[in-house]
C-alpha cells in the first residue's frame, strides 16, 4: 500500500456505500429477473440529464437529479407500456426503450455542446476519484458530497426494503400468492423500479454507471450461487459488494504499477473485482459451485461403478459356471477395501454384506424391467438399458411400492429369478 | 427538436441548398461510402437481431457489445507493445471479437451450469467486461507515445470517418451473415419456435445456438466503428421489434427487419451528413425508433391500431349476436313477446346500452331485424334463421359444458357466452358430432336452463 491516504479512504467509503445500496436492491431484481433493468435505467437517464441542462443551463445537482429520476422512471413505465400495448416481449421492449432514450440523450448533448459543457463519458465512467474534492460541511467535518448522497440512498433502500421485506419477497417468488394476500404485486414492481431509478441516479452521478450496473447485478448473482435463502443471500451480496469496493480500489492504484503505469479507473476495477468474487463463488460455492458439481458428478460416477461391479459379481455367482468376464481389478480392489467382496481360491466372492447390497441392486434392476415391460409397454430387449440407470437411484420405499404394484413377481421379463433375500444363489 | 426554421433558411440559401442536394443525391464519394456501409450494417444487424428477438434474447447483443471494449484495449496495448500500429482497425476489431467470444462463452457456461437467470448472466458479462475495458482505457491513456484518443470513438461510434476499406469489410461480413442465415434458415426457425422439435430432429441445438450467437458477435464487431458499442445494440433490437408488428412469417420478418435497419441507416447517415452537429449513430437509432413507433401503431399483423380494430369488429359481432339471441329467446316465449323495443332490450342488459343502437342498426342493414311502426324491433325470416344458428351454437356449448366440463346448469349461460362467438364452423360440426347422443340433430335445441322472460334482466 504505497500511497493509501485519507482521499483513498473517502473514495473507498463512498464506493462501499454505493455498492451496498445497489447490491441490496440487486437481490430483488435478480429473483424477479429484472437484472438488466439497472443497465437500461443507467443508460436511459442521459436525455433526462441533457434536458435538465438545456432547461436550467447549469450543472446544479437538483435539476440534474430530477431530470435523471424522471427519465429512469419513464424507462420502466415505457418498457411496461410497450410490452403490454404492443405485446412485445419484455426484454425486447426494454432494449427498444433504453437504446432510443440513450440515442436521444447523445444527440441532445451534441446539439447542446456549445451551450453547456456536458460529456457523456463522465456519466458512464463517473469520477469516483474526484469525489473527495467536492465536499459539504457536515457537523464540523468536510464530507464528500457523494458520500452524503449515497448514504442517503442506502438509508432509503434499507428502510423501504426493511419495511416491505415480506411484500417484496412474496411478490418476487409468487405474484399470485402476493395478489391473493392483498400485497398488490404490480405496485411492488413499480416501487422496486422507482427505487432502482433513484439509486442508480444517486450513485451514478457520483461514481458512474458501470459501477452501478455491476453492483446491481454481480454481488447478488454471486450470493445466489452461495445460498438459496433470501436473508443469507442479502448478507452475502452486501459482503461481496463491500469486498469488491476495497479490492477494486486497491487494484486500481496497485495493479497498473506492476506494468509501469500510475493508476486506472477505480470504478472499472471495482466492476472487475466484483467479477473476480463472482468467479470465486462460481468455482467454490458449497453446493452450486462448479467444483462442488464436479465432485458430486465424480462421486456419483464412483458409486455407480461400485454398484455395477457388485451386481456383476452377483450375476457371476448366479450364472456359474458359464460366466463371462467380471468387473475390472480396479473396482474389485475397491469392493475388497470396503468389505463387500474378497478374493478366494475360486476367484472373487461376495461377502455377506456385499451380497445383501448386490441382491438389492439386482432385485431393483429386474423389478424395473418387469415394470417397464408390463406397465409401460417397453419392449423386453429395451428395458435393460433404462433399468440399468434406474437401479442406482431407487429408494427402498419405491422398491417396495414397485414390488406391491406388480404383485410380487418371481421372474423378470427375460425369465431370470428376481431375488428376494441375501442367501447365496443356488 | 429539429430546427426546422434553420433547415428552411438553409434551403433558401443557394449554397446550403446545393450542399443539401449534393448530399441527398450522394454525389460525394464519401457520402456514398458511408451510406452504403451503414445500410449494409443495418441490414445485417436487422436480420440477425430478428432471430434473437424472437428467441427472447434481445439483450444478448447488449452484453456482447459491451464485452468488446476490453478486447479493443488489449489489442491496442499488445499491438503497440509489438511495434505495430495500435490504431489499425482490423487489429482492434480482432481483439474486440476475441473478448466478445469469451463473453459469449461465459454466458453459455452460466446458462448451462448454474441456476442463475439468463438476464443475470448477461448483466454480469456486460458490467464486468465493460469495467475491465474502462480500466484498460484508463491505463492506455498513460501510455507514452501512443495517442489513444481515437479508442473512445468505439463507444459512441464515428460514422463519418468510414473509409471505402471499412465499407468493404462491412459488405463482406454482411454477405457472409446473409449466407449463413439463408443456409441455416430452417434450423434457426425451429430454434426460434420449437427447440424441442429441433432436438428431436437430431440437429446439434447447442452448436446452432452458438452459431446464432456468433452471428451476433460478428454483427456487433462490424458495427462498432460505425455506430459504436452503445448503439449497435439498438440496431440489433429496434428494427426486428418493429418488423414483428408487420408480419407473422419468419422469412418476411427477417427481410422486413433487414430493410428497416438498412433504411434507418441510410436516412440517419444522410441526415447527419447534411446537418452539422447531428451525431450519426444517435440519429440512426432515432430514425429506427421512429420506424418502431410507426410500426407499433400501424403494423398490419400486430400493430396497436390493427388489433384495436379487430377487437372492435369482434365486439360488434358479439353485440349483434347477443341481440339476435335475445330476440330469438323472446320469440320462444310467444308471438306477442317476439317484438321488443330498444328500451326493453337495453333494460335486459344483453348489450351495454351505449352500444345497442349500433348493433340494432347493423342488424337492420344486414336485413336480420325490421322495425315495426310502433318502433319495436322484430326478427325478419332471414334474421330468424341467423338467430337460430347463434342460439344453437350457444346451447350446444351449454350442453357440452354441462356434460363434459361438469359446470352447473345455472352457471353455464355465462361460460358458454364467453366462447360461442369465436367458434369456427369446424368446431361447431365437431360439437354436433360429440353431442349426437344428446338429440342435438334437431335444428332447434331447448335451452338447458330457465330463460329469464324479456325485460327481467339476465
Amino acid at each position: 500500500m504505497s500511497a493509501w491516504t485519507l482521499i483513498d479512504a473517502w473514495i473507498v467509503a463512498t464506493a462501499i456505500l454505493t455498492a451496498l445500496s445497489c447490491a441490496l436492491l440487486g437481490n430483488f431484481l435478480l429473483v424477479r429477473r429484472l437484472s438488466m433493468m439497472g443497465d437500461a435505467i443507467t443508460h436511459a437517464v442521459l436525455p433526462g440529464l441533457a434536458i435538465a441542462f438545456l432547461v436550467t443551463g447549469s450543472r446544479d445537482t437538483a435539476p440534474m437529479l430530477i431530470g435523471a429520476a424522471v427519465a429512469g422512471v419513464l424507462t420502466a413505465v415505457l418498457t411496461q407500456f410497450i410490452s403490454h400495448a404492443g405485446r412485445v416481449e419484455e426484454s425486447a421492449s426494454m432494449g427498444v426503450v433504453f437504446t432510443t432514450l440513450f440515442a436521444l440523450g447523445l444527440v441532445l448533448m451534441v446539439r447542446a455542446a456549445d451551450k453547456v459543457d456536458l460529456d457523456a463519458s463522465c456519466v458512464l465512467y463517473g469520477a469516483l476519484e474526484l469525489t473527495p474534492l467536492d465536499t459539504v460541511r457536515l457537523g464540523g467535518f468536510d464530507v464528500p458530497r457523494a458520500f452524503v448522497i449515497n448514504a442517503a440512498a442506502l438509508a432509503l433502500n434499507a428502510c423501504v426494503i426493511g419495511l416491505l421485506y415480506k411484500e417484496f419477497l412474496v411478490g418476487a417468488f409468487d405474484p399470485m400468492l402476493s395478489a391473493a394476500q392483498g400485497f398488490r404485486p404490480q405496485l411492488m414492481h413499480q416501487a422496486l423500479m422507482v427505487l432502482t431509478a433513484v439509486t442508480a441516479v444517486a450513485s451514478f452521478e457520483t461514481v458512474g454507471s458501470i459501477l452501478v450496473v455491476a453492483m446491481l447485478i454481480v454481488p447478488a448473482a454471486a450470493a445466489r450461487l452461495m445460498t438459496q435463502r433470501m436473508p443469507s443471500m442479502i448478507a452475502w451480496s452486501l459482503l461481496i459488494a463491500a469486498a469488491s469496493s476495497v479490492l477494486g480500489h486497491l487494484g486500481a492504484i496497485e495493479a497498473p504499477g506492476w506494468f509501469g503505469f500510475r493508476e486506472t479507473s477505480t470504478a472499472g476495477m471495482m466492476a472487475v473485482a466484483a467479477g473476480g468474487w463472482f468467479g470465486v463463488a462460481l468455482l467454490f460455492a458449497p453446493e452450486q459451485g462448479l467444483l462442488a458439481q464436479a465432485l458430486r458428478r465424480v462421486g456419483l460416477r464412483f458409486r455407480i461403478g461400485l454398484e455395477d461391479a457388485l451386481a456383476s459379481l452377483y450375476r457371476h455367482e448366479e450364472a456359474r459356471p458359464a460366466f463371462r468376464a467380471g468387473p475390472s481389478d480396479f473396482w474389485l480392489r475397491r469392493l475388497w477395501r470396503r468389505g463387500l467382496a474378497e478374493p478366494g481360491s475360486k476367484g472373487w466372492t461376495l461377502t455377506a454384506r456385499g451380497r445383501a447390497r448386490a441382491v438389492e441392486l439386482v432385485r431393483t434392476h429386474r423389478l424395473w424391467e418387469r415394470y417397464l415391460v408390463d406397465a409401460a409397454n417397453v419392449r423386453p430387449d429395451q428395458a435393460h438399458h433404462a433399468s440399468e440407470r434406474l437401479e442406482h437411484i431407487t429408494s427402498s420405499d419405491l422398491l417396495d411400492g414397485l414390488d406391491t404394484a406388480l404383485d410380487r413377481p418371481a421372474r423378470d421379463p427375460h425369465g431370470r429369478v428376481i431375488p428376494r433375500d441375501s442367501r447365496p444363489a443356488p | 427538436m429539429a430546427d426546422w426554421g434553420l433547415v428552411a433558411r438553409s434551403l433558401m440559401h443557394s449554397d446550403a441548398a446545393g450542399h443539401w442536394w449534393r448530399t441527398l443525391s450522394m454525389q460525394d464519394y464519401n457520402t456514398r461510402v458511408v451510406a452504403a456501409g451503414v445500410a449494409l450494417l443495418g441490414a445485417a444487424c436487422g436480420a440477425v437481431g430478428a432471430f434473437m428477438v424472437l428467441r427472447r434474447k434481445a439483450l444478448f447483443g447488449d452484453a456482447i457489445s459491451h464485452a468488446t471494449l476490453p478486447g479493443i484495449g488489449l489489442a491496442f496495448i499488445l499491438a503497440t507493445a509489438m511495434g505495430l500500429p495500435g490504431k489499425h482497425l482490423p487489429i482492434l476489431l480482432a481483439g474486440a471479437a476475441c473478448t466478445a467470444l469469451v463473453g459469449m462463452g461465459v454466458i453459455l457456461l452460466l446458462r448451462h451450469r448454474t441456476r442463475l437467470p439468463e438476464d443475470a448472466a448477461l448483466g454480469i458479462v456486460l458490467s464486468v467486461f465493460f469495467g475491465a475495458g474502462v480500466a484498460l482505457l484508463g491505463v492506455i491513456q498513460q501510455m507514452q507515445g501512443a495517442s489513444a484518443a481515437g479508442l473512445e470513438s468505439f463507444i459512441y461510434g464515428k460514422t463519418a470517418s468510414m473509409l471505402a476499406e471499412d465499407g468493404r469489410r462491412i459488405a463482406i461480413c454482411a454477405a457472409m451473415l446473409a449466407a449463413v442465415c439463408a443456409m441455416l434458415f430452417k434450423e434457426f426457425r425451429a430454434l426460434c419456435f420449437d427447440p424441442a422439435f429441433a432436438r428431436a430432429q437430431g440437429w446439434p441445438v447447442r452448436a446452432l445456438d452458438a452459431a446464432m450467437m456468433g452471428m451476433v458477435v460478428a454483427a456487433t464487431v462490424i458495427g462498432l466503428q460505425a455506430v459504436g458499442l452503445m448503439l449497435v445494440v439498438a440496431l440489433l433490437i429496434v428494427p426486428p421489434a418493429a418488423a414483428r408488428f408487420w408480419t407473422d412469417d419468419l422469412r418476411a420478418m427477417v427481410l422486413t427487419s433487414a430493410a428497416l435497419g438498412a433504411g434507418s441507416g441510410v436516412v440517419g447517415a444522410l441526415w447527419s451528413a447534411m446537418e452539422p452537429n447531428w451525431p450519426a449513430g444517435g440519429v440512426i437509432v432515432l430514425v429506427a425508433a421512429a420506424a418502431f413507433i410507426v410500426s407499433m401503431l400501424f403494423g398490419r399483423a400486430r400493430g396497436v391500431l390493427h388489433r384495436f380494430a379487430a377487437h372492435l369488429r369482434l365486439e360488434r359481432r358479439v353485440d349483434r349476436q347477443h341481440v339476435l339471441r335475445a330476440m330469438y329467446e323472446a320469440g320462444e316465449q310467444g308471438r306477442e313477446a317476439a317484438a321488443r323495443s330498444a328500451a326493453d332490450l337495453a333494460r335486459s342488459g344483453v348489450v351495454p346500452p351505449r352500444r345497442l343502437a349500433r348493433a340494432l342498426a347493423g342488424l337492420k342493414r344486414e336485413g336480420a331485424l325490421a322495425r315495426l311502426p310502433d318502433d319495436r324491433w322484430i326478427l325478419t325470416p332471414a334474421g330468424r334463421a341467423l338467430a337460430a344458428r347463434v342460439v344453437r351454437n350457444h346451447r350446444l356449448w351449454e350442453l357440452y359444458l354441462i356434460r363434459y366440463a361438469a359446470i352447473a346448469p345455472t352457471h353455464v349461460d355465462r361460460d358458454a357466452d364467453m366462447i360461442e362467438h369465436v367458434l369456427g364452423h369446424d368446431m361447431v360440426a365437431e360439437l354436433e358430432r360429440i353431442m349426437d347422443s344428446a338429440g342435438a340433430q334437431a335444428l332447434h335445441l331447448e335451452s338447458p336452463h330457465r330463460i329469464a322472460p324479456a325485460g327481467e334482466g339476465r
